[in-house]
């Protein structure tokens, strides 16, 4: 069985290297300062006993007061899994590092989430929409969207 | 005098045959070499993971069966496992059996259909592709004799499947259980040393080991560069604690290893196929549940499966209601294709078809 870390575990284990990164520990998961997210991911990825080279997921919420970004990780060589979420407030202009220079494999889901979450991912080599076209206004996942079809413009139908 | 080229930019799909759906690659090349490539994807978006959360939890199982439509029973059940961790329902032990026998019977469907259109891309035109589809049929038939559907299911239920194996299930799995080995030593005799096959794929699109751990890369493709790593084994769900079965790994990364792992994969899917039939308990096969599944508000739940194409994770917010507050799916497709350009940069055009097909995406499951 994959072992999942409890979240004041790994808290104790992050807060040991990077001190200010750690806002609170959740049950199963641990919340970080979006500023300190890319130590923690290189910390996680390369502290011996935890190892977490496999980014099973990346996945927006929009909470109305906070988007949350949540990251599933798993260590391939420990058998071991985690959760890391981090915290944006305001709606304008949500902002988190991107992790794609630590796991390749946060490149397409850190696009989708920006394509329909809408947020922008500091350091993303190529953030551009991926399921929705470059034009399309707002961002689905958002619990304020409300797609108005006037609006849309359907590049493919011009002319 | 030295000729200069310009390197010309060529669009593979959307409508193309190998892009197996609507995907489309913009190509530069530099003659016949793949200098850059940019996918694009976005052509069968239908905005799955929006629609969810105007769903109750049930109806939600319908929206899965459309996102991977090669193994719609595999979607179903990642979905009702994670909603089952989220809302804390403890599905029947035999229906978990069920579960599990049903999905290792669409896993080898789903691998027929690879390998047949794998072959297909390479180019030996139709002819293996029927041979496959000739043994999926007769899994589909078994399958509509349990939903009465044969594409798009909506059998897996949160706590357990809608129906009972009917009667008749059985006699036709049982002579599927003889005559699919001898079925799978045919494709060997005739591909697994066939010249052309091996001089296509041997060495082509290899990905090393590390690479495809950091491209979250995951399934067939990442065992094929010799990653032993199943989420069957490496996180047992349903009763694949139970089983007994082999991981098979390859060793090059390579396209002729993927082709390999699969086709070893179905022998290893008949053998736990066999194993649920001799172990499956009577009784209900539908836990008792409210009709409107509920969880607590502030849960939440990440629950994972071994899909064919690699692991098919759901992520699951409640807010204390009928419908998921947020509904994320991670689709082994999409992420498979991280790695897409490292893979073909330098390889040529025809190539570029051969890994494409190696890596077997499904688009449903890419765009959602």
């Amino acid at each position: 069985m994959t072992r999942p870390w409890q979240g004041a575990e790994l808290a104790r284990a992050i807060s040991g290297k990077l001190p200010q990164a750690v806002v609170e520990a959740q049950d199963n998961a641990v919340q970080v300062k979006p500023a300190a997210m890319l130590d923690v991911a290189r910390l996680l990825r390369e502290s011996p006993g935890l190892e977490f080279d496999y980014l099973a997921s990346v996945t927006g919420v929009d909470y109305i007061d906070f988007f949350e970004v949540v990251y599933h990780l798993v260590s391939t060589r420990q058998n071991h899994s985690c959760i890391i979420k981090t915290r944006v407030l305001g709606r304008d202009e949500p902002v988190v590092p991107s992790v794609v220079s630590v796991w390749q494999g946060a490149d397409l889901q850190e696009r989708e989430v920006y394509d329909l979450v809408g947020i922008r991912f500091e350091g993303h080599p190529n953030l551009k929409r991926v399921l929705l076209w470059e034009g399309f206004p707002g961002h689905p996942l958002r619990k304020d969207f409300i797609l108005d079809r006037e609006k849309v413009e359907y590049p493919y139908l011009r002319g | 005098m030295a000729l200069k080229s310009q390197p010309i930019i060529v669009n593979i799909g959307p409508q193309h045959p190998s892009t197996h759906g609507v995907f489309r690659l913009r190509v530069a090349f530099d003659g016949e070499v793949v200098q850059d490539v940019e996918p694009i994807f976005g052509y069968l978006h239908r905005g799955s993971e929006k629609l969810a959360e105007e769903r109750t939890y049930t109806q939600i199982v319908t929206l899965t069966d459309r996102l991977d439509y090669l193994a719609s029973m595999t979607n179903n059940q990642a979905y009702v496992l994670a909603v089952e961790k989220l809302a804390g329902v403890e599905a029947p032990e035999r229906a978990k059996y069920v579960r599990v026998l049903i999905a290792e019977l669409m896993r080898i469907a789903s691998h027929l259909m690879a390998t047949g259109f794998f072959i297909n891309d390479i180019g030996a035109f139709a002819t293996p592709l029927m041979y496959c589809f000739r043994e999926r049929e007769k899994i589909l038939d078994m399958f509509e004799m349990c939903c009465g559907a044969r594409i798009t299911y909506n059998y897996m239920r949160v706590g357990g499947v809608s129906h009972d194996l009917p009667e008749e299930f059985y006699p036709a799995l049982r002579s599927f259980l003889a005559e699919m080995p001898a079925r799978i030593d045919e494709y060997e005799e005739l591909l697994t040393e066939n010249e052309i096959l091996v001089a296509r794929t041997k060495n082509v699109g290899v990905i090393s080991p590390e690479k495809a751990i950091n491209c979250s890369i995951s399934g067939p493709v990442l065992r094929a560069s010799g990653v032993k790593w199943d989420l069957r084994k490496a996180d047992p769900y349903e009763v694949y604690d139970r089983m007994q079965f082999d991981i098979p790994v390859g060793a090059a990364g390579d396209c002729y290893d993927r082709y390999k792992v699969r086709i070893e994969e179905m022998r290893q899917s008949l053998r736990i196929v066999r194993q649920c039939l001799d172990q499956m308990p009577s009784g209900p096969v539908l836990a008792r549940a409210p009709s409107l599944v509920r969880a607590p508000a502030g849960a939440e739940a990440y629950g994972h499966i071994e899909s064919p194409k690699g692991e098919l994770g759901f992520y699951l917010v409640s807010d204390g209601g009928i419908s998921p507050y947020r509904c994320k799916i991670r689709s082994p497709s999409y992420i498979n294709l991280t790695a897409l350009r490292d893979m073909l940069l330098g390889w040529k055009l025809a190539d570029l078809i051969v890994i494409f097909g190696s890596i077997d995406i499904n688009m449903g499951e890419v765009d959602r």
